[in-house]
Protein backbone atom coordinates (compact mmCIF):
# COMPACT_ATOMS: atom_id res chain seq x y z
CA UNK A 1 0.00 0.00 0.00
CA UNK A 2 1.07 3.50 -0.91
CA UNK A 3 -0.18 6.17 1.67
CA UNK A 4 0.11 9.97 0.04
CA UNK A 5 -1.32 13.08 1.72
CA UNK A 6 -4.09 11.55 3.45
CA UNK A 7 -5.10 8.81 0.68
CA UNK A 8 -4.29 4.92 0.65
CA UNK A 9 -3.90 3.18 -2.60
CA UNK A 10 -3.89 -0.37 -3.06
CA UNK A 11 -1.20 -1.40 -5.48
CA UNK A 12 -1.20 -4.38 -8.05
CA UNK A 13 1.98 -4.58 -9.87
CA UNK A 14 0.40 -6.97 -12.52
CA UNK A 15 3.44 -6.88 -14.99
CA UNK A 16 6.13 -8.36 -13.32
CA UNK A 17 8.79 -10.83 -13.91
CA UNK A 18 12.13 -12.60 -12.18
CA UNK A 19 14.36 -14.00 -14.68
CA UNK A 20 17.84 -15.21 -15.60
CA UNK A 21 19.05 -13.86 -18.32
CA UNK A 22 22.79 -14.05 -17.42
CA UNK A 23 25.54 -16.14 -19.78
CA UNK A 24 25.39 -19.24 -17.79
CA UNK A 25 21.37 -19.94 -19.46
CA UNK A 26 22.20 -19.16 -22.73
CA UNK A 27 21.35 -21.43 -25.31
CA UNK A 28 24.99 -22.82 -27.40
CA UNK A 29 24.64 -21.59 -30.52
CA UNK A 30 21.96 -18.65 -29.99
CA UNK A 31 24.44 -16.30 -27.70
CA UNK A 32 23.89 -13.51 -29.95
CA UNK A 33 19.83 -13.59 -29.32
CA UNK A 34 20.10 -14.20 -25.66
CA UNK A 35 22.78 -11.22 -25.37
CA UNK A 36 20.73 -9.17 -27.72
CA UNK A 37 17.50 -9.41 -26.21
CA UNK A 38 18.50 -8.68 -22.66
CA UNK A 39 20.50 -5.77 -23.64
CA UNK A 40 17.68 -5.11 -25.67
CA UNK A 41 15.84 -4.67 -22.66
CA UNK A 42 18.88 -3.10 -20.87
CA UNK A 43 18.25 0.04 -23.12
CA UNK A 44 14.66 0.53 -21.80
CA UNK A 45 16.22 0.72 -17.93
CA UNK A 46 17.95 3.76 -19.32
CA UNK A 47 14.53 5.65 -19.78
CA UNK A 48 14.02 6.01 -15.69
CA UNK A 49 15.68 7.79 -13.41
CA UNK A 50 19.41 7.48 -13.43
CA UNK A 51 19.74 6.60 -9.80
CA UNK A 52 17.05 3.81 -10.64
CA UNK A 53 19.64 2.21 -12.80
CA UNK A 54 21.56 -1.48 -12.26
CA UNK A 55 24.83 -2.63 -13.80
CA UNK A 56 24.18 -5.29 -16.86
CA UNK A 57 25.64 -8.11 -13.74
CA UNK A 58 22.56 -7.35 -11.71
CA UNK A 59 19.91 -7.04 -14.55
CA UNK A 60 20.60 -10.08 -16.01
CA UNK A 61 20.02 -12.25 -12.95
CA UNK A 62 18.74 -9.95 -9.86
CA UNK A 63 17.85 -12.46 -6.51
CA UNK A 64 15.23 -12.86 -4.56
CA UNK A 65 15.97 -10.75 -2.07
CA UNK A 66 16.29 -7.64 -4.47
CA UNK A 67 12.77 -8.52 -5.94
CA UNK A 68 11.13 -8.68 -2.25
CA UNK A 69 13.16 -5.47 -1.69
CA UNK A 70 12.33 -3.54 -4.51
CA UNK A 71 9.13 -4.45 -5.23
CA UNK A 72 7.67 -4.99 -1.56
CA UNK A 73 9.70 -3.28 1.13
CA UNK A 74 10.36 -0.17 -0.41
CA UNK A 75 7.69 -0.60 -3.96
CA UNK A 76 4.75 -0.31 -1.82
CA UNK A 77 2.96 -3.47 -4.08
CA UNK A 78 0.29 -5.34 -2.05
CA UNK A 79 0.38 -8.16 -4.83
CA UNK A 80 2.23 -8.65 -7.71
CA UNK A 81 1.41 -10.82 -10.69
CA UNK A 82 4.49 -12.54 -12.40
CA UNK A 83 4.68 -13.00 -16.32
CA UNK A 84 6.21 -15.37 -17.45
CA UNK A 85 7.75 -15.37 -20.72
CA UNK A 86 9.67 -18.43 -21.92
CA UNK A 87 12.10 -17.48 -24.88
CA UNK A 88 13.46 -21.70 -24.72
CA UNK A 89 15.15 -21.17 -27.44
CA UNK A 90 17.53 -18.78 -26.65
CA UNK A 91 17.77 -19.62 -22.99
CA UNK A 92 18.28 -23.20 -21.84
CA UNK A 93 15.88 -22.89 -18.93
CA UNK A 94 13.43 -20.40 -20.25
CA UNK A 95 13.90 -16.48 -19.69
CA UNK A 96 11.62 -16.52 -16.70
CA UNK A 97 9.22 -19.40 -16.52
CA UNK A 98 5.87 -20.07 -14.54
CA UNK A 99 8.11 -22.80 -12.94
CA UNK A 100 10.77 -20.58 -11.38
CA UNK A 101 8.26 -18.01 -10.66
CA UNK A 102 6.10 -20.02 -8.89
CA UNK A 103 9.53 -21.81 -7.24
CA UNK A 104 10.41 -18.35 -5.71
CA UNK A 105 6.98 -16.73 -4.62
CA UNK A 106 5.73 -19.88 -2.68
CA UNK A 107 8.03 -18.87 0.12
CA UNK A 108 6.33 -15.59 0.33
CA UNK A 109 2.61 -16.67 1.08
CA UNK A 110 -0.40 -14.05 -0.46
CA UNK A 111 2.46 -11.54 -2.54
CA UNK A 112 2.39 -13.33 -6.00
CA UNK A 113 -0.15 -14.37 -8.68
CA UNK A 114 1.49 -16.89 -10.95
CA UNK A 115 0.04 -16.49 -14.59
CA UNK A 116 1.59 -18.94 -16.96
CA UNK A 117 1.60 -19.16 -20.66
CA UNK A 118 0.94 -20.57 -23.75
CA UNK A 119 1.56 -21.10 -27.43
CA UNK A 120 -0.51 -22.80 -29.86
CA UNK A 121 2.29 -24.18 -31.84
CA UNK A 122 2.64 -26.73 -28.93
CA UNK A 123 -0.80 -28.55 -30.18
CA UNK A 124 -2.18 -31.20 -27.79
CA UNK A 125 0.91 -31.65 -25.23
CA UNK A 126 0.50 -27.37 -24.51
CA UNK A 127 -3.44 -28.08 -24.25
CA UNK A 128 -1.80 -30.40 -21.48
CA UNK A 129 0.69 -28.60 -19.71
CA UNK A 130 -1.81 -25.17 -19.45
CA UNK A 131 -4.14 -27.49 -17.90
CA UNK A 132 -1.16 -29.47 -15.43
CA UNK A 133 0.10 -25.48 -14.31
CA UNK A 134 -3.41 -24.89 -13.80
CA UNK A 135 -3.72 -27.09 -11.11
CA UNK A 136 -0.63 -26.66 -10.22
CA UNK A 137 0.02 -22.57 -9.19
CA UNK A 138 -3.28 -21.75 -9.54
CA UNK A 139 -3.35 -19.26 -12.80
CA UNK A 140 -5.97 -17.34 -13.44
CA UNK A 141 -4.33 -15.72 -16.30
CA UNK A 142 -2.07 -15.90 -19.02
CA UNK A 143 0.95 -13.61 -20.85
CA UNK A 144 1.09 -14.43 -24.48
CA UNK A 145 3.89 -13.34 -26.64
CA UNK A 146 2.69 -14.17 -29.99
CA UNK A 147 6.21 -12.74 -31.32
CA UNK A 148 8.15 -15.87 -29.79
CA UNK A 149 10.32 -17.89 -31.95
CA UNK A 150 10.08 -21.38 -32.35
CA UNK A 151 11.75 -24.05 -34.56
CA UNK A 152 11.99 -21.70 -37.78
CA UNK A 153 8.17 -20.45 -37.27
CA UNK A 154 8.76 -16.48 -36.18
CA UNK A 155 5.41 -15.73 -34.31
CA UNK A 156 1.48 -16.31 -34.28
CA UNK A 157 -1.50 -14.54 -34.17
CA UNK A 158 -4.62 -14.40 -31.72
CA UNK A 159 -7.12 -15.18 -34.54
CA UNK A 160 -5.10 -18.74 -36.05
CA UNK A 161 -7.85 -21.62 -35.46
CA UNK A 162 -5.29 -23.46 -33.04
CA UNK A 163 -5.45 -19.97 -30.90
CA UNK A 164 -8.82 -20.59 -30.77
CA UNK A 165 -8.57 -24.67 -28.93
CA UNK A 166 -6.40 -22.31 -26.15
CA UNK A 167 -8.83 -19.43 -25.38
CA UNK A 168 -11.58 -22.03 -25.73
CA UNK A 169 -9.42 -24.28 -22.62
CA UNK A 170 -8.55 -21.42 -20.59
CA UNK A 171 -12.51 -20.79 -20.41
CA UNK A 172 -12.96 -24.28 -19.32
CA UNK A 173 -10.16 -24.17 -17.02
CA UNK A 174 -10.90 -20.46 -15.44
CA UNK A 175 -8.80 -18.43 -16.70
CA UNK A 176 -10.00 -15.24 -17.17
CA UNK A 177 -7.14 -12.54 -17.88
CA UNK A 178 -5.49 -12.86 -21.21
CA UNK A 179 -2.28 -10.21 -21.36
CA UNK A 180 -1.07 -10.07 -24.50
CA UNK A 181 2.25 -8.88 -25.18
CA UNK A 182 1.80 -7.13 -29.24
CA UNK A 183 5.36 -7.67 -30.46
CA UNK A 184 7.09 -7.56 -34.00
CA UNK A 185 6.26 -11.25 -34.70
CA UNK A 186 8.39 -11.20 -37.81
CA UNK A 187 6.53 -13.53 -40.43
CA UNK A 188 5.69 -12.12 -42.65
CA UNK A 189 8.14 -9.49 -42.78
CA UNK A 190 6.76 -7.22 -45.32
CA UNK A 191 3.79 -6.40 -43.29
CA UNK A 192 3.35 -4.32 -39.70
CA UNK A 193 4.16 -6.76 -37.77
CA UNK A 194 2.66 -4.99 -34.78
CA UNK A 195 -1.01 -5.52 -35.85
CA UNK A 196 -3.54 -5.63 -33.81
CA UNK A 197 -6.56 -6.92 -35.69
CA UNK A 198 -6.16 -10.41 -34.08
CA UNK A 199 -6.63 -9.07 -30.61
CA UNK A 200 -10.00 -7.41 -31.91
CA UNK A 201 -11.33 -10.93 -33.73
CA UNK A 202 -10.30 -12.54 -30.49
CA UNK A 203 -11.95 -10.41 -27.80
CA UNK A 204 -15.79 -10.25 -29.88
CA UNK A 205 -15.20 -13.81 -30.17
CA UNK A 206 -14.53 -14.61 -26.52
CA UNK A 207 -16.61 -11.96 -24.59
CA UNK A 208 -15.94 -13.59 -21.08
CA UNK A 209 -12.26 -13.22 -21.58
CA UNK A 210 -10.30 -9.86 -20.37
CA UNK A 211 -7.81 -9.33 -23.05
CA UNK A 212 -5.16 -6.92 -21.20
CA UNK A 213 -2.75 -5.66 -24.17
CA UNK A 214 0.45 -4.46 -22.32
CA UNK A 215 2.47 -2.11 -23.36
CA UNK A 216 -1.06 -0.28 -24.36
CA UNK A 217 -0.09 -1.58 -27.68
CA UNK A 218 3.22 1.01 -27.76
CA UNK A 219 4.33 1.02 -30.56
CA UNK A 220 0.91 1.07 -32.43
CA UNK A 221 -0.61 3.43 -29.49
CA UNK A 222 -3.22 4.90 -32.12
CA UNK A 223 -4.20 1.55 -33.51
CA UNK A 224 -4.56 -0.05 -30.36
CA UNK A 225 -6.97 3.06 -28.96
CA UNK A 226 -9.19 2.49 -32.38
CA UNK A 227 -9.57 -1.23 -31.46
CA UNK A 228 -10.00 -0.97 -27.86
CA UNK A 229 -12.79 1.56 -28.04
CA UNK A 230 -15.11 -0.89 -29.68
CA UNK A 231 -14.46 -4.05 -27.72
CA UNK A 232 -15.76 -3.94 -24.26
CA UNK A 233 -13.17 -6.55 -22.71
CA UNK A 234 -10.14 -5.03 -24.10
CA UNK A 235 -7.69 -3.30 -21.18
CA UNK A 236 -4.59 -0.85 -21.27
CA UNK A 237 -1.72 -2.29 -19.90
CA UNK A 238 0.53 0.53 -18.42
CA UNK A 239 3.58 -1.45 -18.48
CA UNK A 240 6.22 0.50 -20.12
CA UNK A 241 4.09 3.43 -20.54
CA UNK A 242 4.85 4.28 -17.36
CA UNK A 243 8.22 3.07 -16.88
CA UNK A 244 9.49 4.64 -20.37
CA UNK A 245 7.71 7.89 -20.45
CA UNK A 246 6.83 9.17 -17.49
CA UNK A 247 10.61 10.49 -16.55
CA UNK A 248 12.16 10.24 -20.08
CA UNK A 249 9.72 11.66 -22.05
CA UNK A 250 7.02 13.80 -19.53
CA UNK A 251 5.25 16.12 -22.46
CA UNK A 252 4.36 12.58 -24.09
CA UNK A 253 3.38 10.41 -21.21
CA UNK A 254 1.08 13.39 -20.52
CA UNK A 255 -0.64 12.78 -24.10
CA UNK A 256 -0.42 9.42 -24.23
CA UNK A 257 -2.42 8.76 -20.95
CA UNK A 258 -4.63 11.25 -22.01
CA UNK A 259 -5.13 9.16 -25.31
CA UNK A 260 -5.66 6.26 -23.21
CA UNK A 261 -8.14 7.83 -20.52
CA UNK A 262 -10.19 9.47 -23.69
CA UNK A 263 -10.48 5.72 -25.70
CA UNK A 264 -10.16 3.29 -23.47
CA UNK A 265 -10.85 4.81 -20.02
CA UNK A 266 -9.31 4.70 -16.31
CA UNK A 267 -11.89 2.29 -15.22
CA UNK A 268 -9.49 -0.32 -17.93
CA UNK A 269 -5.89 1.03 -17.58
CA UNK A 270 -3.83 -1.48 -15.01
CA UNK A 271 -0.56 -0.62 -13.61
CA UNK A 272 2.17 -3.42 -14.23
CA UNK A 273 6.06 -2.20 -13.01
CA UNK A 274 7.91 -4.20 -15.53
CA UNK A 275 10.23 -4.93 -13.17
CA UNK A 276 13.31 -5.86 -13.57
CA UNK A 277 13.23 -3.39 -16.15
CA UNK A 278 12.20 -0.54 -13.73
CA UNK A 279 11.36 -0.57 -10.71
CA UNK A 280 7.80 0.19 -9.39
CA UNK A 281 8.93 2.67 -6.40
CA UNK A 282 9.41 5.52 -8.41
CA UNK A 283 7.02 4.58 -10.81
CA UNK A 284 3.94 4.68 -8.26
CA UNK A 285 5.25 7.98 -6.57
CA UNK A 286 5.80 9.91 -9.54
CA UNK A 287 2.43 8.98 -10.59
CA UNK A 288 0.97 10.03 -7.69
CA UNK A 289 1.97 12.88 -7.78
CA UNK A 290 1.36 13.21 -11.29
CA UNK A 291 -1.08 15.82 -13.28
CA UNK A 292 -0.84 17.00 -16.74
CA UNK A 293 0.48 20.16 -17.84
CA UNK A 294 -1.30 23.07 -17.45
CA UNK A 295 -1.31 23.91 -20.78
CA UNK A 296 -3.92 24.50 -23.60
CA UNK A 297 -2.88 21.40 -25.42
CA UNK A 298 -3.83 19.01 -22.47
CA UNK A 299 -7.03 20.86 -21.57
CA UNK A 300 -9.43 18.26 -23.50
CA UNK A 301 -8.06 15.17 -21.99
CA UNK A 302 -10.32 13.57 -19.33
CA UNK A 303 -8.98 14.24 -15.78
CA UNK A 304 -7.36 11.84 -14.16
CA UNK A 305 -8.12 11.98 -10.25
CA UNK A 306 -6.70 10.31 -7.37
CA UNK A 307 -9.50 7.86 -7.77
CA UNK A 308 -8.79 7.37 -11.23
CA UNK A 309 -5.32 6.72 -10.32
CA UNK A 310 -5.98 4.06 -7.25
CA UNK A 311 -8.22 2.00 -10.38
CA UNK A 312 -5.42 2.17 -12.61
CA UNK A 313 -2.79 1.47 -9.92
CA UNK A 314 -4.78 -1.52 -8.22
CA UNK A 315 -7.64 -1.62 -8.25
CA UNK A 316 -8.78 -2.72 -11.22
CA UNK A 317 -6.41 -5.25 -11.34
CA UNK A 318 -8.19 -6.44 -8.14
CA UNK A 319 -11.20 -6.64 -9.54
CA UNK A 320 -10.16 -8.78 -12.82
CA UNK A 321 -7.67 -10.99 -10.23
CA UNK A 322 -10.83 -11.15 -7.84
CA UNK A 323 -8.41 -10.16 -5.01
CA UNK A 324 -9.89 -8.88 -2.10
CA UNK A 325 -9.23 -4.88 -1.51
CA UNK A 326 -9.00 -3.80 2.33
CA UNK A 327 -11.99 -1.38 2.83
CA UNK A 328 -9.85 1.79 3.69
CA UNK A 329 -7.98 1.68 0.36
CA UNK A 330 -11.51 0.99 -1.78
CA UNK A 331 -13.78 3.94 -3.58
CA UNK A 332 -17.10 5.32 -2.39
CA UNK A 333 -19.79 3.15 -4.95
CA UNK A 334 -20.13 6.96 -6.39
CA UNK A 335 -16.52 7.20 -8.19
CA UNK A 336 -17.15 4.18 -10.55
CA UNK A 337 -16.52 0.57 -10.86
CA UNK A 338 -12.91 -0.34 -11.11
CA UNK A 339 -12.73 -2.60 -14.00
CA UNK A 340 -15.91 -2.20 -15.38
CA UNK A 341 -16.53 -3.45 -19.26
CA UNK A 342 -18.92 -0.82 -19.85
CA UNK A 343 -16.43 2.13 -19.77
CA UNK A 344 -15.03 2.29 -23.31
CA UNK A 345 -16.15 5.22 -25.91
CA UNK A 346 -17.52 4.28 -28.67
CA UNK A 347 -16.48 5.47 -31.82
CA UNK A 348 -19.65 6.84 -33.01
CA UNK A 349 -20.32 8.80 -29.88
CA UNK A 350 -16.71 9.95 -29.76
CA UNK B 1 35.58 14.37 -55.08
CA UNK B 2 36.52 16.92 -52.63
CA UNK B 3 36.98 15.54 -49.35
CA UNK B 4 36.09 18.28 -47.12
CA UNK B 5 33.15 19.20 -48.32
CA UNK B 6 32.16 15.59 -49.66
CA UNK B 7 31.00 14.12 -46.24
CA UNK B 8 28.77 17.34 -46.05
CA UNK B 9 27.12 15.88 -49.14
CA UNK B 10 26.45 12.32 -48.55
CA UNK B 11 24.76 14.11 -45.47
CA UNK B 12 22.77 16.37 -46.87
CA UNK B 13 21.38 13.35 -49.32
CA UNK B 14 20.59 11.14 -46.33
CA UNK B 15 18.59 13.63 -45.06
CA UNK B 16 16.07 12.79 -47.61
CA UNK B 17 16.07 9.17 -46.02
CA UNK B 18 14.09 8.84 -43.81
CA UNK B 19 12.40 6.31 -40.77
CA UNK B 20 9.57 4.96 -42.18
CA UNK B 21 7.92 4.80 -38.83
CA UNK B 22 9.02 8.11 -37.40
CA UNK B 23 8.73 9.61 -40.18
CA UNK B 24 12.49 12.06 -39.53
CA UNK B 25 15.68 11.88 -41.58
CA UNK B 26 17.97 8.99 -40.24
CA UNK B 27 20.78 11.75 -39.76
CA UNK B 28 18.70 13.90 -37.23
CA UNK B 29 17.84 10.52 -35.52
CA UNK B 30 21.22 9.65 -34.79
CA UNK B 31 21.27 6.52 -36.96
CA UNK B 32 24.21 7.73 -39.23
CA UNK B 33 27.83 6.16 -36.76
CA UNK B 34 29.94 6.89 -39.54
CA UNK B 35 30.68 8.27 -43.31
CA UNK B 36 34.40 7.54 -44.86
CA UNK B 37 34.81 8.54 -48.41
CA UNK B 38 38.09 7.53 -50.06
CA UNK B 39 39.20 9.77 -52.77
CA UNK B 40 38.33 7.84 -55.96
CA UNK B 41 34.86 8.45 -54.06
CA UNK B 42 34.00 4.83 -52.92
CA UNK B 43 31.48 5.96 -50.17
CA UNK B 44 30.87 3.61 -46.83
CA UNK B 45 28.59 4.81 -44.31
CA UNK B 46 27.45 3.11 -41.62
CA UNK B 47 24.01 2.50 -40.12
CA UNK B 48 22.61 1.82 -36.00
CA UNK B 49 19.49 1.39 -34.68
CA UNK B 50 18.72 2.10 -31.38
CA UNK B 51 17.68 -1.68 -30.32
CA UNK B 52 19.06 -4.94 -31.89
CA UNK B 53 15.43 -5.85 -32.45
CA UNK B 54 14.45 -3.36 -34.20
CA UNK B 55 11.46 -4.15 -37.03
CA UNK B 56 13.41 -5.76 -39.87
CA UNK B 57 11.18 -4.58 -42.74
CA UNK B 58 11.99 -0.97 -41.55
CA UNK B 59 15.55 -1.18 -40.96
CA UNK B 60 16.10 -2.79 -44.68
CA UNK B 61 14.19 0.09 -45.99
CA UNK B 62 16.27 2.46 -44.61
CA UNK B 63 19.40 0.75 -45.73
CA UNK B 64 18.14 0.51 -49.21
CA UNK B 65 17.13 4.17 -49.47
CA UNK B 66 20.48 5.56 -48.06
CA UNK B 67 21.92 3.36 -50.41
CA UNK B 68 20.12 4.90 -53.54
CA UNK B 69 21.18 8.52 -52.46
CA UNK B 70 24.66 8.16 -51.63
CA UNK B 71 24.97 6.26 -55.21
CA UNK B 72 22.93 9.32 -57.09
CA UNK B 73 25.45 11.48 -55.90
CA UNK B 74 27.86 13.17 -58.30
CA UNK B 75 31.43 11.97 -57.93
CA UNK B 76 30.39 8.86 -56.10
CA UNK B 77 32.10 5.57 -57.29
CA UNK B 78 30.65 2.96 -55.18
CA UNK B 79 28.49 3.54 -51.82
CA UNK B 80 28.32 0.64 -49.42
CA UNK B 81 25.67 0.82 -46.45
CA UNK B 82 26.25 -1.14 -43.34
CA UNK B 83 23.70 -1.81 -41.01
CA UNK B 84 25.61 -2.55 -37.39
CA UNK B 85 24.84 -4.93 -34.17
CA UNK B 86 20.95 -5.90 -35.52
CA UNK B 87 19.96 -9.25 -35.76
CA UNK B 88 19.41 -9.17 -39.43
CA UNK B 89 22.56 -6.99 -40.69
CA UNK B 90 23.68 -9.94 -42.66
CA UNK B 91 20.90 -10.37 -44.80
CA UNK B 92 20.36 -6.74 -45.10
CA UNK B 93 23.51 -5.37 -46.18
CA UNK B 94 24.10 -7.66 -48.43
CA UNK B 95 20.74 -8.11 -49.89
CA UNK B 96 20.68 -4.17 -50.52
CA UNK B 97 24.77 -4.60 -51.73
CA UNK B 98 23.24 -6.65 -54.44
CA UNK B 99 20.12 -4.92 -55.24
CA UNK B 100 18.25 -8.16 -54.68
CA UNK B 101 14.97 -6.66 -53.50
CA UNK B 102 13.70 -7.24 -49.75
CA UNK B 103 11.39 -10.46 -50.85
CA UNK B 104 14.64 -12.30 -52.25
CA UNK B 105 16.75 -11.11 -49.32
CA UNK B 106 14.50 -13.12 -47.00
CA UNK B 107 13.72 -15.74 -48.93
CA UNK B 108 10.55 -17.52 -47.29
CA UNK B 109 10.01 -14.80 -44.86
CA UNK B 110 8.31 -12.45 -46.92
CA UNK B 111 6.02 -12.69 -50.14
CA UNK B 112 6.21 -9.01 -51.46
CA UNK B 113 8.33 -5.93 -51.57
CA UNK B 114 7.90 -3.03 -48.79
CA UNK B 115 5.78 -0.30 -50.97
CA UNK B 116 2.75 -1.00 -49.03
CA UNK B 117 4.50 -0.84 -46.09
CA UNK B 118 5.87 2.44 -46.63
CA UNK B 119 2.61 4.19 -47.37
CA UNK B 120 0.21 2.86 -44.88
CA UNK B 121 2.74 4.94 -42.54
CA UNK B 122 3.21 7.55 -45.26
CA UNK B 123 -0.71 7.57 -44.21
CA UNK B 124 -0.17 7.98 -40.80
CA UNK B 125 2.00 10.89 -41.33
CA UNK B 126 -0.62 12.57 -43.31
CA UNK B 127 -2.68 12.36 -40.46
CA UNK B 128 -0.17 13.34 -37.84
CA UNK B 129 0.58 15.71 -39.96
CA UNK B 130 -3.47 17.37 -40.47
CA UNK B 131 -2.61 17.56 -36.64
CA UNK B 132 -0.05 19.77 -36.54
CA UNK B 133 -1.28 22.10 -38.96
CA UNK B 134 -5.34 21.89 -37.99
CA UNK B 135 -4.02 22.15 -33.99
CA UNK B 136 -2.40 25.35 -35.05
CA UNK B 137 -5.09 26.93 -36.67
CA UNK B 138 -7.98 26.22 -33.91
CA UNK B 139 -5.21 27.58 -31.08
CA UNK B 140 -5.20 30.84 -33.52
CA UNK B 141 -9.09 30.97 -32.89
CA UNK B 142 -10.34 28.91 -36.46
CA UNK B 143 -13.87 28.06 -35.78
CA UNK B 144 -13.64 23.99 -35.85
CA UNK B 145 -16.52 23.92 -37.99
CA UNK B 146 -14.39 26.35 -40.40
CA UNK B 147 -11.93 23.45 -41.05
CA UNK B 148 -13.96 21.36 -43.56
CA UNK B 149 -13.98 24.14 -46.08
CA UNK B 150 -10.63 25.38 -45.46
CA UNK B 151 -8.16 24.81 -48.26
CA UNK B 152 -4.54 23.94 -48.40
CA UNK B 153 -3.57 27.24 -49.60
CA UNK B 154 -5.81 29.09 -46.95
CA UNK B 155 -3.35 27.63 -43.48
CA UNK B 156 -0.88 29.91 -43.06
CA UNK B 157 2.49 29.21 -44.69
CA UNK B 158 4.60 27.40 -42.27
CA UNK B 159 7.24 24.45 -42.78
CA UNK B 160 4.16 22.36 -40.78
CA UNK B 161 2.11 22.79 -44.04
CA UNK B 162 4.90 22.02 -46.67
CA UNK B 163 5.91 18.90 -44.97
CA UNK B 164 2.51 17.85 -44.80
CA UNK B 165 1.79 18.42 -48.82
CA UNK B 166 5.11 16.70 -49.19
CA UNK B 167 3.90 13.66 -47.16
CA UNK B 168 0.16 14.33 -49.41
CA UNK B 169 2.41 13.93 -52.50
CA UNK B 170 4.44 10.62 -51.94
CA UNK B 171 0.76 9.21 -51.69
CA UNK B 172 -0.91 11.09 -54.53
CA UNK B 173 -2.69 12.81 -52.56
CA UNK B 174 -4.06 16.45 -53.78
CA UNK B 175 -1.62 19.22 -52.99
CA UNK B 176 -2.14 22.26 -54.62
CA UNK B 177 -3.50 25.58 -53.06
CA UNK B 178 -6.62 24.87 -53.84
CA UNK B 179 -7.47 21.22 -52.32
CA UNK B 180 -8.98 20.34 -49.31
CA UNK B 181 -6.89 21.07 -46.05
CA UNK B 182 -8.51 18.28 -44.32
CA UNK B 183 -8.28 14.89 -47.12
CA UNK B 184 -8.90 11.06 -46.09
CA UNK B 185 -5.19 9.72 -46.89
CA UNK B 186 -6.98 6.64 -47.86
CA UNK B 187 -8.74 8.23 -50.51
CA UNK B 188 -7.88 11.76 -51.34
CA UNK B 189 -11.30 13.21 -50.78
CA UNK B 190 -12.09 15.87 -48.76
CA UNK B 191 -13.32 15.17 -44.83
CA UNK B 192 -17.25 16.29 -44.69
CA UNK B 193 -18.20 18.04 -41.87
CA UNK B 194 -19.80 15.39 -39.81
CA UNK B 195 -16.69 13.49 -39.74
CA UNK B 196 -14.46 15.88 -38.99
CA UNK B 197 -14.58 15.94 -35.63
CA UNK B 198 -13.67 12.19 -35.05
CA UNK B 199 -11.13 12.35 -37.84
CA UNK B 200 -9.28 14.88 -35.98
CA UNK B 201 -9.58 13.02 -33.32
CA UNK B 202 -7.96 10.09 -34.83
CA UNK B 203 -5.28 12.66 -36.75
CA UNK B 204 -4.45 13.68 -32.75
CA UNK B 205 -3.77 10.36 -31.39
CA UNK B 206 -1.77 9.12 -34.79
CA UNK B 207 0.38 11.85 -34.12
CA UNK B 208 0.81 10.89 -30.29
CA UNK B 209 1.35 7.26 -31.03
CA UNK B 210 4.18 8.60 -33.79
CA UNK B 211 5.61 11.14 -31.12
CA UNK B 212 5.62 8.56 -28.22
CA UNK B 213 7.65 6.13 -30.91
CA UNK B 214 9.84 8.44 -31.52
CA UNK B 215 10.79 9.52 -27.73
CA UNK B 216 11.18 6.12 -26.82
CA UNK B 217 13.24 5.37 -29.90
CA UNK B 218 15.30 8.32 -29.29
CA UNK B 219 16.37 7.37 -25.49
CA UNK B 220 17.03 3.28 -26.04
CA UNK B 221 19.74 4.98 -29.10
CA UNK B 222 21.66 7.14 -26.82
CA UNK B 223 21.17 4.68 -23.92
CA UNK B 224 22.61 2.16 -26.58
CA UNK B 225 25.59 4.60 -27.92
CA UNK B 226 27.21 7.00 -25.89
CA UNK B 227 28.71 9.02 -28.43
CA UNK B 228 26.19 11.45 -31.40
CA UNK B 229 25.88 10.57 -34.78
CA UNK B 230 26.40 12.00 -37.55
CA UNK B 231 23.89 15.08 -37.89
CA UNK B 232 22.08 13.90 -34.74
CA UNK B 233 19.91 16.98 -33.03
CA UNK B 234 18.60 17.08 -29.59
CA UNK B 235 20.99 14.37 -28.18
Amino acid sequence: MYEHNGDRYFVVDSHMHYWNAAPDNWVPGAEQYAKGWIECFYAYMGLGPPETHWSIEKFMKYSEDDLMKDVFEDGHVDVAVFQPTYLTEWYKEGFNTTERNATMGQRHPGKFIYNTRWDPRDGEEGLRQLRHNVETYGSKGVKLYTAEWRQGSRGWKLSDPETYKYLDACQDLGIVNIHVHKGPTIWPLDKDAFDHADVDHAATDFPDLNFIVEHAGIPRIDDFCFMATQEPNVYAGLSVVIGGLMHARPNFFAKVMGELAFWVGEDKMTFGSDYGIWEPKWQIEGFVDWDYPDTEAFADYPRITTASKKKMLGLNAAKLYGIEVPEECRLPEDRGTPAASDDARLVSGA
Amino acid sequence: MILASAQDRVLAALEAVRDPELDEPITRLGFVSSCTISAEGDVQVRLRLPTYFCAPNFAFLMVADAHDVVSALDGVRSAQIVLEEHFASEAINAGVASRAGFARSFPGEAQDELHQLRSDFVRKAVLAGTDVVCRSLLSEGTDPSALASMTLGEAPPSPDRERLRARRAELGLPVDDASPLVVDPATGYAVGGDDLPLHLRRAQSTRVGVEANTGICRGMLRHRYESAGLGEENR
